[in-house]
């Protein structure tokens, strides 16, 4: 039991500190709530299976090409649908609302709604500590330490990262010392949707895939975000950790657990932010009033 | 006798032709509510007359959302939870308790109220983003709750059996329509009272207003309470005009629903989302009638979304209410478009208004490669 809940809580901490993380870089740079975020992830998942179904490629490469195509996606959705309602925020919501809402039926119509399952990229199980784990959720695991020590070092390492934390830091200084801010926006659109496509792609095999699976992640996600802090990495990594674990000692220990793992990691949420508004390691936007 | 009641209709019409038949924004809407109170006498059609009092219902909700989150700048995410908690609170009044139907529809906008001061005070010190992430929380949190408890709130399958109203299809419509028109002339109302300002003040700028000595935590509390009423009270009558309460109505769909309403239509209005919902209801509604979109009603509702935001970012009425009347220069009251002069002041309008147009505003800080770069923070 207390090995399964380390488990689960350690996986599911994984995946939501992919998606978190994304989401709270472009809101940290672009002022955008990206509600269609997980549904780029579920559009990587969606594009995987259609390449392994129809084309016969190779896992590793079906992988890689989900989510470049999903990020280019993005891109182009970015262009479309989003900059030209910079200036008004409102607007910026409902777009990204109504661009979930399209990938969704859009799958509903192409794919059914029925579950969709992908093989595992790994088969086989390790037994530690007298827990057998598959493979395949250690891939999980290490794909996405891997996906976030790269983000952390393109942020702390290169020029592009400077300009991605300056921007975040502050629009208008950063846009007069010469930043394309333009430019520096849509690297970070790209670099917060490869990782949501990235676990997009990971936990395909592990979960169903199937039209509705983007609003579940959806609420966690911004329940993590909230948590640790809007655009704070850190506080990202931190509270997805928080609730992974919360979810599963829920799932685990409480009769109707699976019902209350939302109610319960939610109310968590409101607690902390009741103590501290900022979320864990977030900072008070004070001066933008 | 006769000659003080001709004198009474003479004074209605001259009213009527001075405050509200000179500004095409207000005959629009005189037009509108005739037309709601109008439609059972006009038509007999069932099908029909259902989806405008569902439209009546959810015209109660937008304009509710957009009270907290157009004038008090709360923006919730999570306004199902005030429409869930009125629709089942009187469902369950009325089959546990055996409540009249009338009494539970208060019943259900007390116990939302009370919700809503809850939610209020538990995001008092959250701005912003904080607060819209914050909100969608609860609904769902009521949702895991509902669905722990099976044998009382039905659980996935919701409430069913409930009351309704009255026995005549065109007196339930005739309740619904009537307590939508009184309900979204309060909410418009208290939106233009000095209360409304304040509230206003608040969104605008919230340190100010406290340093004004403006209690800040109190009025946003009350714009909680007020909304979620309405928004409780419109939950209660879905619940007896569907005879029934499910767990759609905490859904996170009906939440975005709310924000995609009012900002389509407009924020800050009152009137907006109500056009909104009038608008994309009955379309999407239509729509689903053809067996050919049947399915893809979702997927064009948020097309339509999506390409009217592109030419219309502020929403639909405000954008409409431009094409069809002017400012005035001089004493800032509105004009039908094609005046030309102001029906209050006199002063020409057309001329004033190519003035801006004519000589825009220097932009020389940011530099022509990047247009409207310190525009985008909000």
């Amino acid at each position: 039991m207390l090995q399964d809940i380390f488990i689960t809580g350690l996986v599911n901490g994984g995946v939501y500190a992919l998606l978190a993380t994304g989401f709270s870089l472009i809101f940290g740079v672009a002022r955008i709530v990206n509600v269609a975020h997980s549904a780029f992830y579920m559009l990587a998942a969606y594009c995987l299976y259609t390449l392994l179904t129809y084309t016969g490629m190779g896992m590793g490469f079906a992988a890689l090409a989900s989510v470049a195509a999903v990020t280019a996606l993005s891109l182009a959705c970015y262009r479309l649908f989003i900059e030209p309602v910079r200036q008004h925020e409102s607007a910026v919501l409902i777009a990204t609302i109504a661009l979930g809402l399209i990938f969704q039926e859009l799958m509903l119509r192409t794919f059914g709604g029925h579950y969709l399952g992908i093989p595992n990229a790994l088969e086989g199980v390790v037994t530690f500590l007298g827990v057998s784990i598959p493979y395949q959720r250690l891939l999980i695991l290490a794909i996405a330490a891997a996906s976030l020590a790269t983000v952390w070092f393109v942020l702390h390492r290169t020029r592009l990262g400077l300009a991605i934390r300056a921007t975040a830091n502050d629009l208008e200084v950063a846009n007069l010392m010469g930043m394309d801010v333009r430019t520096v926006a849509m690297a970070t659109m790209a670099i917060s949707v490869a990782l949501a496509a990235v676990a997009g792609v990971s936990v395909a095999p592990v979960f169903v895939v199937d039209p509705f699976m983007w609003l579940a992640p959806l609420v966690t996600v911004l329940a993590v975000v909230v948590l640790g802090g809007l655009g704070s990495l850190k506080g990202s990594l931190v509270g997805a950790l928080i609730i992974g674990y919360v979810e599963a000692i829920t799932v685990f220990l409480l009769p109707q657990g699976a019902f209350l793992k939302g109610a319960v990691a939610l109310s968590i949420m409101v607690a902390v932010l009741l103590a501290r508004p900022e979320g864990l390691y977030g900072v008070a936007f004070e001066e933008e009033r | 006798m006769a000659a003080s009641l001709s004198f009474l209709a003479r004074r209605a019409w001259v009213n009527l032709r001075n405050d509200v038949l000179v500004l095409p924004s207000r005959t629009v809407a005189l037009a509108w509510a005739a037309a709601v109170l109008l439609l059972p006498v006009l038509s007999d059609d069932a099908y029909l007359l259902r989806i405008v009092a569902m439209t009546c219902v959810f015209a109660i909700y937008a304009a509710s959302w957009d009270l907290l989150a157009g004038y008090a700048g709360q923006v919730s995410f999570g306004h199902a939870l005030f429409f869930g908690a009125g629709a089942y609170s009187s469902a369950l009044a009325s089959l546990e308790l055996g409540m009249p139907p009338w009494l539970g529809i208060l019943l259900g906008g007390a116990v939302a109220s009370a919700a809503g001061a809850l939610v209020g005070y538990l995001c008092l010190r959250l701005r912003g983003s904080y607060l819209s992430l914050a909100t969608l929380a609860f609904p769902l949190i009521a949702l895991g709750i509902l669905f722990a408890f099976p044998e009382r709130s039905g659980g996935e399958l919701g409430l069913s059996g409930v009351r309704s109203i009255f026995a005549s299809r065109t007196a339930n419509y005739y309740l619904i329509a009537i307590t939508m028109l009184a309900l979204v002339y309060a909410l418009w109302a208290i939106a233009d009272s000095r209360f409304g300002l304040l509230l206003h003040a608040i969104r605008d700028d919230e340190v100010a207003a406290r340093a004004s000595g403006i209690d800040t935590p109190r009025y946003k509390l009350a714009a909680f309470a007020i909304s979620a009423s309405a928004a409780g009270i419109a939950g209660a009558l879905y619940a007896h005009f569907m005879r029934g309460a499910g767990p759609s109505t905490l859904d996170v769909g009906l939440s975005f629903q709310a924000v995609i309403w009012g900002i389509f239509g407009g924020v800050a209005t009152i009137y907006g989302p109500v056009v909104a919902v009038f608008v994309l209801y009955p379309l999407t509604e239509w729509l689903g009638s053809f067996t050919a979109f049947g399915e893809m009603r979702l997927l064009i509702f948020a097309l339509i979304v999506l390409v009217v935001l592109l030419f219309m970012p502020r929403g639909l009425t405000p954008w409409v209410r431009d094409r069809i009347e002017t400012p005035c220069p001089r004493c800032k009251e509105r004009s039908a478009a094609w005046r030309a002069t102001c029906r209050i002041c006199g002063v020409a309008l057309r001329a004033a208004a190519r003035v801006p147009a004519a000589a825009p505003p220097p932009r020389a800080l940011t530099g022509p490669g990047t247009p409207r770069a310190s525009s985008r923070l909000p």
